[in-house]
């Protein structure tokens, strides 16, 4: 059907169009061949986390049975849990229920895993793509300008601030951050704890703000970085000359043709960056209290909670193929050179 | 600067012992929550043991830690990376295969998992941290194998009739260990924060061992009262990974203008 679509009757349109059209196929088999590879990852992953989980020293049948628990009443558990069967036939069993949607429930409270994730993961999302979004405002200006004006003030100025971010591990960024805005110093916002937008829109705001900032400083300082030393040499080419000479202002040739094609290494990164903190952001979860997915991972590595961990573990491996998987799309869409080579 | 304070904290935390220092583990309560004084120089912690000696000890654990996590996952990811560069084909598919499935995985679930599998130690710690870096290290040193592959002597040991093992060791491992050594250098500043979030955690060396993520998260109760407590190893720490980020960022630049002059 895109075939049809693109290919006009007409004589004089032919040649763009086919080419059109042969750079969706082109598409589509890179999506195909991506597809299968990143299936692959994902049977490992999660396969991969049920050896793990089922490494782990402790049984769960005892931890869940409790303290008090009789040798029948852990056994009794056990069978209960299905924990007596081998690992590789859980591990399919447990894959016929992800394909029907079926996640199973947590061994400690029985609240379905669906559930619990639905609770934590819009959480971590939010705090993510907001620290996302602030570090790329705050890095790319300040990038453009650096490239349009390398060893200048801004140029000088930021990269010293940069260089010193991203030294500075985040824990103690937000140790720094709540000294001087929630108790030390000065307490306008809250230290601790987390309010629902759904809840309380205002405090909501102010809950994230400390945690979203001590996410992005760092990043913002290596987008910058990136995003500079590839526009410099992107400001090097013919093109950019002859848009000089045509009479564009620095704004629009900075904006409108050196970007885009600058811009690459930047979102490699920062879609690695999205994918990585999904699964990663327990630290700051931890020292601002955040009830996300970060916590909810490591509290059931602690309890043994094996059918919360492997929920959440698919997660972020489908959230990582997924984000690499639109990266590698979003290549097609922002430079033509990318779809000519097949 | 950069290099002199780098000097510093390595020398320090190889001679430790021999310093004549406060014992990082027994407690003066006389100097429990103290400012600087003329026997504790920076101050005693919540217990009262001195700062200034677990700092000293503490860059014992965290150097020890980056150093060999580094060394361990670059010769490995190298070495893994150059058969993947050279051979390219299945080996290539495999190893990509890996790759990813380690970078999916979530870093400190795999940290947590392996410090309860192994227990909680120095080396597991080590161990884990190297596992992780494995992929990122055979990305690198494949795209500087694809590089260095086409060139002429390369084609010219494979036409005298090397083996390929050879011609990796002898011919292309000169060649990569520049780009993965100045990439490892800032790994080590990188592993050094990571040490320190995982023992702020409370995943990382264990207690009594001082280490500076450990002696951060320490003072965290005491955060808004006695700020210097957790304060003094942050700054050190800080100052270490500038300096390795510093001198890094430098070496990658040198090496950078020598290979667009060729």
């Amino acid at each position: 059907m895109a075939d049809t679509l693109s290919a006009p009757p007409t004589t004089t349109a032919a040649g763009p169009a086919t080419r059109r059209g042969g750079s969706r196929r082109f598409a589509v088999r890179r999506v195909r061949k991506r597809l299968t590879h990143l299936l692959l990852v994902l049977l490992a992953v999660t396969f991969l986390s049920f050896v793990v989980v089922d490494l782990l020293p402790g049984d769960a049948a005892v931890v869940v049975a409790g303290d008090n628990a009789t040798p029948e009443q852990v056994q009794q558990v056990r069978e209960e849990l299905q924990l007596d069967r081998p690992v590789l036939v859980r591990y399919v069993d447990w894959l016929g229920g992800v394909v029907t949607g079926d996640l199973g429930r947590s061994f400690r409270t029985g609240q379905p895993v669906v559930e619990a994730l639905a609770q934590r993961i819009p959480v971590t999302f939010e705090i993510t793509i907001i620290a996302q979004l602030l570090a790329l405002l705050v890095a790319v200006p300040l990038a453009v300008y650096s490239a349009y004006r390398p060893g200048g003030l801004v140029d000088r100025t930021s990269m010293t601030i940069g260089f010193g971010a991203a030294a500075m591990p985040t824990f103690v960024f937000g140790m720094v951050l709540i000294v001087l805005f929630a108790g030390g110093v000065s307490s306008i916002l809250p230290a601790t704890g987390y309010t629902s937008f759904f809840e309380d829109p205002v405090e909501n705001i102010r809950s994230i703000i400390l945690p979203c900032l001590t996410l992005m400083i760092a990043e913002a300082a290596v987008y910058r970085q990136l995003l500079r030393s590839d526009m410099v040499s992107t400001l090097q080419e013919d093109f950019i000359l002859m848009a000089r000479s045509k009479g564009l202002g620095p704004a629009r040739i900075l904006f409108r043709h050196a970007l885009r094609p600058s811009s690459f290494s930047l979102i490699t990164l920062s879609g690695v960056n999205i994918g990585r903190l999904l699964g990663g952001t327990v630290i700051v979860e931890t020292l601002f209290a955040i009830p996300g997915l970060g916590q909810l991972i490591v509290q059931a590595v602690f309890n043994r909670d094996y059918m919360i961990l492997q929920g959440a573990l698919l997660f972020v491996a489908v959230a990582y193929v997924v984000i690499n998987m639109l990266i590698d799309l979003l290549y097609l869409a922002l430079d033509p050179r990318v779809r000519r080579d097949a | 600067m950069a290099w002199t304070w780098l000097g510093a904290v390595v020398l320090a935390a190889v001679f430790a012992p021999l310093l004549p220092l406060w014992d990082p583990a027994v407690p003066d309560y006389t100097a429990v929550f103290s400012g600087i004084t003329p026997q504790h120089w920076l101050g005693g912690d919540t217990l009262g043991r001195d700062t200034f000696s677990r700092v000293v000890y503490g860059a014992r654990a965290s150097l020890l830690v980056g150093i060999c996590a580094v060394g361990l996952g670059a010769l490995v990811g190298g070495f893994l990376g150059m058969l993947a560069g050279y051979f390219g084909g299945r080996t290539e598919r495999v190893l990509a295969l890996v790759t990813d499935v380690v970078l999916a995985f979530p870093g400190l679930v795999f940290i947590i998992a392996i410090v309860a599998i192994l227990g909680s130690s120095l080396s597991n710690l080590i161990l884990g941290l190297a596992i992780l870096s494995v992929p990122t290290f055979i990305r690198l040193a494949r795209a500087a194998t694809l590089v260095v592959a086409q060139r002429e002597f390369v084609l010219a040991a494979r036409a005298y009739g090397c083996s390929p093992i050879r011609i990796i060791t002898r011919e292309i491992a000169p060649n990569v260990v520049l780009p993965v050594a100045a990439y490892g250098f800032i790994m080590i500043g990188v592993f050094i924060v990571v040490e320190g979030s995982l023992s702020f955690l409370g995943l990382g060396i264990p207690p009594p061992t001082p280490s500076w993520g450990g002696m951060i998260a320490g003072g965290r109760a005491e955060l808004l009262n006695y700020p210097h407590i957790s304060l003094f190893p942050a700054a050190v720490m800080f100052l270490t990974v500038l300096s390795i980020n510093y001198i890094g960022e430098r070496t990658r630049k040198q090496f950078e203008v020598k290979e667009s002059n060729l």
